[in-house]
């Protein structure tokens, strides 16, 4: 189902919240593969980009385009949040939930939720309720549950933030798997060493506006801007 | 205090014996109010939960016309119920008055609010939780619906018992537009009320334990039945 051709063109975007301007204007062209990963300090506007892109972010100017039909791209994006939404059901209920809503057949919906229950290793906590989970597992079901679909592009918006090493290192492997079988994905993390090991190219935001891009290793030897060379360093940016 | 005991004893008489009369009109409670809860709760679990999720221009002012009509004085909804079904009145023709389907109609406008108000402040705040997923996963209005009603099962059942406890301990409403009639019409609450007007204080209070051991079947079978206390937070 992976679609080669999904690409997004951003023109003149602008979001602003009660007056003021929280993101944009914002000019950027996705390339169509690989990882792209947002940087940029709190407030900066990185989880309104991501949420522009997948189209559930209210825009107050400027468009958006992805290059197939509107309903075709949000039905082949999936977003995974901050803080893991999980249903109020077990873990199976939760990896067959995104199925269900597109009426696959019940044999089919058996047959991927444990094939990615698998993946994800959670393949003997199917009948364990999801939000008793813990922090790393749900970030794993989300993931999964997101996968499922084989969506083209996947948005992720720190989805390693108070995760430990070993959840982190899981999660990172499911996102370069995923990238390899062709589906695009797009986060954003605070973690640079993350940021280094998994990405193809970089966005760098900062009080709302694309500050920076680039490839990933220029980006990371040589920033071509001061502010992203001290980010990169740690210091704070402001 | 003789009348407390008088009336505990003439309950266990009724109860024990199982007077033919008793068994009548505690079924007919039953399945007036369950009737009623049943109509009720398929009408504002849905409209609960679709307030929960949508925003329109008068929602403001529905919700608290919703929360207004809680309080509605049952004994003016079986007024006006009383005029739509009497012979002069609009549905004159169907002959409802004084019938239990009356009785149900009356209860149903009384309950529906109290249900649909509960399952509205409960559905907010899972709509709340689930929003960002919901919206991210591109579901129909139908399809939200359907999950939050599914996943806040519980909260449900709560506003549904609380409507059960409001229909089955009314008098007001069904004693104007069902009249009492024995062998007809007659249900625990008027029956009580009359006892209580003839004198009779034992079989009075002895029907007013019977209605509340009933009301508390009632809640524990369903939750026995929905499991709802086994299963974890919700």
């Amino acid at each position: 189902m992976v679609n080669p051709t999904m690409s997004a063109n951003l023109s003149q975007v602008i979001v602003k919240r009660r007056g003021s301007v929280i993101l944009g204007p914002i000019d950027l062209t996705l390339a169509r593969q690989g990882i792209t990963i947002v940087l940029g300090p709190n407030g900066a506007g990185k989880t309104t980009l991501l949420k522009v892109l997948h189209g559930v972010e209210r825009i107050s100017s400027g468009s958006v385009d992805w290059s197939v039909p509107d309903e075709l791209a949000r039905q082949s994006q999936a977003f995974i949040f901050q803080k893991p939404t999980m249903l109020r059901r077990s873990v199976r209920e939760n990896l067959a939930y995104p199925l269900q809503l597109l009426d696959y057949k019940k044999a089919e919906i058996a047959e991927r939720v444990a094939l990615w229950a698998h993946r994800i290793d959670l393949g003997d906590m199917l009948d364990r309720s999801a939000p008793r989970l813990s922090g790393g597992e749900q970030q794993k079901l989300a993931l999964g549950r997101a996968l499922i679909r084989d969506p083209d592009v996947l948005f992720l918006d720190e989805p390693c933030a108070n995760l430990d090493a070993r959840s982190t290192r899981e999660i990172e492997k499911l996102l370069v798997d995923a990238q390899s079988s062709g589906t695009r994905i797009i986060m954003t993390t605070h973690n640079i060493g993350q940021a280094r090991r998994l990405a193809n190219d970089v966005l760098f935001l900062l009080n709302g506006k694309l500050h920076e891009q680039g490839a990933a290793l220029a980006f990371f030897k040589e920033p071509k801007t001061p502010e992203a060379k001290s980010f990169l360093e740690g210091d704070i940016v402001e | 205090m003789n009348e407390i005991w008088a009336g505990l004893q003439a309950a266990l008489f009724l109860v024990f014996t199982l007077d033919k009369d008793l068994v009548e009109i505690t079924l007919r409670s039953l399945q007036v109010s369950l009737s009623a809860l049943v109509i009720a709760a398929a009408i504002a679990l849905p409209f609960g939960t679709w307030l929960a999720i949508r925003r329109f221009r008068y929602r403001r002012a529905t919700i608290a016309a919703l929360n207004a009509l809680m309080g509605l004085p049952p004994v003016v909804v079986g007024l006006i119920v009383y005029l739509m079904l009497s012979r002069s009145g609009p549905f004159g023709v169907l002959g409802l008055l004084f019938s239990p389907t009356a009785m149900i109609i009356a209860q149903v406008i009384i309950i529906a609010p109290l249900i649909a108000s509960i399952t509205h402040q409960a559905m907010r705040e899972l709509w709340a939780e689930y929003h960002d997923l919901l919206i991210s996963l591109n579901t129909t209005k139908r399809q939200r619906i359907f999950t939050l009603i599914r996943d806040g099962k519980r909260a449900l059942l709560t506003a549904a018992l609380a409507g059960f406890g409001r229909a089955i301990g009314e008098v007001g409403a069904i004693m104007i537009v069902g009249g009492n009639i024995d062998h007809a019409t007659r249900v625990l609450t008027t029956a009580i009320a009359l006892e209580t007007g003839k004198g009779d204080f034992a079989l009075a209070l002895g029907l007013g334990f019977v209605l509340i051991a009933l009301a508390m079947l009632v809640n524990f079978a369903i939750h026995a039945l929905s499991r709802t206390e086994r299963e974890g937070t919700w």
